[in-house]
């Protein structure tokens, strides 16, 4: 898995200015901006309907924003992922980035084996050798721990755990850069949601991999996330460390969505 | 004859018809959308194929019609006559002599030349369908040259059964460009796509209409480690002992005794005809 490029620390991987995005009179994210340095895990947080969902969308070019740029960092120099032409658009969408979508079926063929899923960005990105593609399948899906003697049943045998499990391997057998997660755990048991969340951030860390997570669980990102984003109403009301937003909530929002937290 | 235009379809659809040929054959392996017309069969008879015939035919034609390579099957008949009838052309069942042949699912064993022109009926024009039901999507998959789930099917085959187990309606690759059905023709004949005449699709009931012209370059596509294979049945034709054809088993009573016959029956009566002679006939003899 050498296809990351090494990072270089004076530019960011991954840079949104001013992303605006309305539903008629109804706002879905309002004049959202930041930076996202390589190597580094953001979260976004915030209740249904604050528009975390449409900034995520707008970001992986789900959604046309209606105002502002998400540039990436593609050989060196910043580019306006909105006004690339479709096909490298496309192409980056197979190469560079990866979506993780909540539900594993959205991400996932669910008329094609587990090995035929994983190799399918293989095969997307050129890959014509059988032997070679069910290696790096294999190899991918001991990584999730999907047994190997499940590599030829299709997903629709899997449990939602295992699903999501191989929605993620599928996503990164490519070596991408930047993994937009909506809500990955969610749907899941708590002990599946720990499981995944384990292996998860050992990958995240192996990988030296950059990811946006979308949730709504204050516990994920507080095992996954270096920096935090909380949004309310469509606008960003707090960001910062993981650590201090949750420890120390400046926001009456943020201090109410902490304060929710059930401690058992 | 005299009640009906020439080849049935009146002048305009002809005029449109072969519009969209014209566009095919400029961009080989591409699906040309057309308004196909209501014809007097049911879809899935070779509507297409009838479309694009009768758009085709002059009066000077000499017209062959095979159904999975057999002249004398129902839908290879009533075809034939219907030009007989609508069109009052020459017709023939020899692969030589035709100028124009329409086909169900086989390509002659004759090899074709110059000047002939095969038409065939082609039920699902898209190769990607079964992967990705929407059309919108497979359009935008062929502009954009993003044919890795084509391979992902192959790929299943192979994790499925050990071999790449598609057997007819293998899917191609046109001139290092579209990914093209080629009909479901048996994979035995895609090697014969390259050919020196002029091949026409027509999808009657999906409206689309998708052309090889003569000395295309066709690939079918395999992986390194599991390269493509004409595979046939490891038999001799019983009637003439032909070795290089495509072959029928056909069961020949309630015990299980069976048979393989070349399933192009002009190229087999051609080869009897010349004193070739298979098991069958020797035992008879």
């Amino acid at each position: 898995m050498n296809m990351h490029a090494t990072p270089t620390p004076d530019t960011p991987l991954l840079s949104v200015r001013g992303l605006t995005r309305t539903y008629g009179a109804r706002i879905g994210c309002a004049d959202v901006s930041f930076d996202l340095w390589p190597g580094e895990v953001m979260g976004i947080v915030g209740e249904s309907g604050s528009g975390k969902s449409t900034l995520l969308s707008c970001m992986a070019g789900h959604l046309v924003p209606d105002t502002g740029e998400v540039l990436f960092d593609m050989g060196g120099t910043l580019r306006d992922t909105l006004t690339l032409s479709e096909p490298d658009r496309r192409r980056l969408g197979r190469t560079d980035w990866a979506f993780v979508h909540q539900h594993a079926r959205d991400g996932l063929r669910m008329g094609v084996s587990a090995g035929g899923n994983v190799g399918e960005r293989l095969m997307a990105v050129g890959a014509r050798h059988y032997g070679d593609i069910r290696a790096r399948a294999a190899d991918w899906l001991d990584r999730v721990e999907i047994a190997a003697d499940r590599m030829d049943d299709r997903p629709t045998a899997f449990s939602g755990g295992m699903q999501q499990r191989l929605q993620i391997a599928r996503n990164l057998v490519t070596g991408p850069r930047l993994v937009f997660m909506d809500e990955p755990t969610g749907g899941l048991d708590v002990s599946v949601q720990a499981r995944l969340l384990d292996l998860l951030r050992g990958l995240v860390r192996e990988m030296g991999l950059s990811a946006i997570i979308v949730t709504h669980d204050l516990a994920v990102v507080r095992l996954l996330a270096d920096r935090l984003m909380v949004m309310k109403d469509g606008r960003v009301v707090e960001q910062g460390l993981t650590d201090q937003v949750l420890d120390d909530p400046q926001h009456g929002y943020t201090q109410l969505l902490v304060s929710s937290v059930l401690q058992v | 004859m005299t009640d009906y235009n020439f080849a049935y379809l009146d002048e305009q659809t002809k005029r449109m018809i072969r519009r969209a040929i014209l566009k095919a054959l400029a961009i080989p392996g591409y699906q040309v959308p057309f308004a196909s017309r209501e014809m007097p069969m049911p879809y899935g008879w070779g509507t297409g194929g009838v479309q694009v015939m009768a758009a085709t035919l002059v009066p000077e034609d000499t017209l062959k019609v095979i159904d999975q390579g057999a002249d004398d099957t129902t839908n290879a008949v009533s075809i034939r006559s219907f030009f007989e009838r609508t069109a009052g052309v020459a017709v023939t069942e020899a692969t030589a002599e035709a100028t124009v042949i329409q086909t169900r699912h086989r390509i002659p064993e004759t090899p074709l030349t110059e000047g002939q022109i095969l038409v065939y009926q082609v039920p699902i024009p898209e190769p990607l369908r079964f992967l990705e039901p929407r059309e919108t999507e497979t359009r935008k998959m062929h502009a954009l040259e993003e044919y890795g789930l084509m391979h992902v099917k192959l790929y299943e085959d192979i994790a499925r059964h050990g071999t790449i187990a598609t057997a007819y309606a293998y899917p191609v690759k046109v001139e290092g460009r579209y990914v093209m059905d080629p009909s479901p023709i048996p994979k035995f004949d895609n090697p014969k796509l390259d050919s020196a005449a002029i091949q026409l699709f027509g999808a009657g009931r999906e409206q689309r209409i998708y052309a090889l012209p003569p000395h295309t370059r066709v690939v079918s596509l395999d992986f390194e480690d599991h390269p493509f294979d004409p595979s046939r049945a490891d038999h001799p034709c019983a009637l003439c002992g032909a070795t290089d054809s495509y072959l029928d088993e056909v069961i020949t009573d309630d015990a299980g005794t069976r048979m393989f016959l070349c399933s192009d029956t002009d190229y087999c009566a051609g080869r009897q005809a010349a004193g070739h002679m298979g098991a069958a006939q020797a035992g008879a003899a």
